[in-house]
């Protein structure tokens, strides 16, 4: 029986992303010693009309919060990446390496480089969280 | 996407001529002490008075060069202001020349803040030259950089693609004294990088050619370099080697041997080339065991080697790389490599060990993902010499 798929960048979604997160293993060791949150930024392509943002609480290996921010100006994580969902695709997908999208900035950081460079592990780990989630995406 | 970044690359005998060159008015040479009692320093200074340019001299790099010395460089910069920056020496000079030039450039940046992602602005003040006295770090041609974090016993492997110097000098006549333990530590050290730049999963069709040809060049030259110093066609060949694997695995990235090789050597003070090229044949049967197919095969295939299938190319990769380094006096082991450690000490920095090897960039690039037990294992593999069965 096939997996019902959830639409990318719906609250649904994030549930479940959290959820792998919280399920992964390999994530809690590869980011022990991360602190630090995150807007993940869909921006607007295909049938998304309007930027969506993603907030993610990750600390010590488990995400302890995850939701889509209504208003993006309430919080400042530390961390922002945007991208057009095609290249979120991409990485879901496993076609693009994330810390290879930083480098050809096809995804755009905001937050201290050093720190993510410390943590390339731990990005692995999550986008692998990611590929648990049967995903659609609206394009 | 992906970019193929270079230095003009200036290389043969007489390269150093090119230095006569530049247009200018003020060079500042980052070197070590050594480069000036060797009167390497004198070699380049000439040339630069040739091109009038008035001239400066740090040499105060360390091996393995610290945070503390990368500042304090970079504030001898901003003091004499020169329009090119000549890096002099092995990979700590070069690496700690390009360090001091991002923060001459930039100096609102502390080195820790080194990362390839950020838009530096480089080329406002000044230009680069890198000029290599060992046959093996290749940071000639790399915009990779190694720095050491003392306090935090790790090091930093870091770079951004615009401190790529713009000019790199491959002269032999300056790897021709380098004395045989040198010599082998580098020129694994260049093995190592161009293994790795050729499997990496960021291995792509415009690196593949330097990184084989270096590989072909090292099976070649290594022993005889190691052997008879005085072999001045051994001696370019690897020279020009470590310029090519360089380029390669800057353009396609290290992985899993430098990786946890950073770490031991930040953790038990081994020098680089003796780290990484320790743990390349662990690393490799690890890969081998992982998801096929792996490269390893056409390196096996183009150094005539017995290669069916992927395993037996590897296999035989590893049985070479084993027997070269124990033709030119490497150890196999890190037990063999740290004879004055106890088993008890080393275990007691595993933790460490693997925290600094996962926090190592280049892993993210390992054809074969490691856990956190995997890394472990092959630290202790590695300690006892154990063929890698997991």
């Amino acid at each position: 029986m096939s997996e019902e798929k959830v639409t990318f960048a719906t609250q649904a979604w994030i549930e479940q992303f959290h959820a792998e997160i919280n399920k992964s293993e390999a994530y809690r060791q590869a980011a022990k010693t991360w602190e630090g949150d995150f807007y993940f930024i869909i921006e607007a392509e295909g049938a998304l009309t309007e930027p969506v943002y993603m907030y993610m609480d990750l600390w010590h290996g488990e995400s302890r919060g995850a939701f889509i921010a209504q208003d993006p100006s309430a919080r400042s994580p530390e961390f922002v990446i945007s991208a057009p969902v095609s290249t979120w695709k991409e990485v879901i997908e496993l076609r693009l390496d994330p810390i290879k999208g930083l480098l050809t900035k096809k995804l755009k950081l905001k937050g201290n480089m050093a720190k993510i460079m410390r943590a390339v592990k731990a990005a692995n780990e999550l986008v692998r969280c990611t590929t648990r989630v049967p995903t659609d995406f609206p394009l | 996407m992906w970019y193929f970044r270079s230095p003009e690359i200036v290389f043969g005998e007489d390269a150093l001529d090119h230095l006569a060159y530049l247009k200018g008015q003020r060079a500042l040479i980052v070197t070590d002490e050594a480069m000036a009692r060797m009167g390497f320093v004198e070699m380049v200074k000439a040339k630069l008075v040739q091109a009038d340019l008035d001239c400066d001299v740090f040499d105060q790099v360390e091996p393995e060069p610290s945070l503390e010395t990368v500042r304090r460089g970079a504030a001898f910069m901003l003091e004499k202001k020169p329009d090119w920056i000549v890096g002099l020496g092995g990979g700590s000079a070069l690496d700690a020349a390009k360090a001091m030039w991002i923060l001459y450039e930039r100096p609102d940046l502390a080195p820790e803040e080194i990362n390839p992602i950020d838009d530096l602005g480089l080329h406002q003040k000044a230009r680069m030259v890198a000029i290599s006295t060992t046959s093996g770090t290749g940071s000639e041609t790399t915009w990779a950089i190694v720095l050491t974090d003392r306090q935090e016993q790790r090091k930093i492997s870091t770079g951004a693609p615009e401190c790529m110097p713009d000019i790199a000098i491959v002269d032999p006549a300056f790897a021709a004294h380098m004395p045989p333990r040198l010599t082998a530590d580098t020129g694994l050290d260049a093995l190592t990088h161009a293994i790795e730049g050729y499997t990496s999963s960021w291995h792509n069709d415009f690196a593949d050619g330097l990184c084989l040809k270096a590989v072909q060049i090292i099976f070649a030259y290594l022993p005889r370099a190691y052997a008879d110093g005085e072999d001045t066609e051994a001696r370019e060949k690897m020279h020009n080697a470590a310029a090519l694997a360089g380029l390669g695995f800057i353009n396609s990235l290290a992985a899993a041997a430098h990786a946890l090789g950073h770490s031991l050597g930040a953790v038990f003070h081994i020098p680089h080339g003796r780290a990484v090229s320790l743990l390349l044949p662990y690393t490799i049967q690890f890969n081998a065991r992982g998801v096929q197919p792996t490269r390893y095969v056409d390196i096996a295939r183009l150094l005539n080697m017995s290669a069916a299938d992927d395993q037996e190319g590897a296999n035989s990769l590893v049985s070479a790389i084993c027997d070269l380094e124990r033709q030119v006096g490497q150890p196999l082991s890190i037990r063999e490599a740290l004879p004055d450690v106890a088993p008890d000490e080393f275990a007691a920095h595993l933790d460490k060990l693997v925290d600094n090897a996962e926090m190592d960039a280049t892993i993210v690039a390992s054809p074969r993902d490691l856990s956190t037990d995997d890394t472990r294992r092959l630290f202790e593999y590695a300690y006892e010499g154990k063929d890698v069965d997991f």
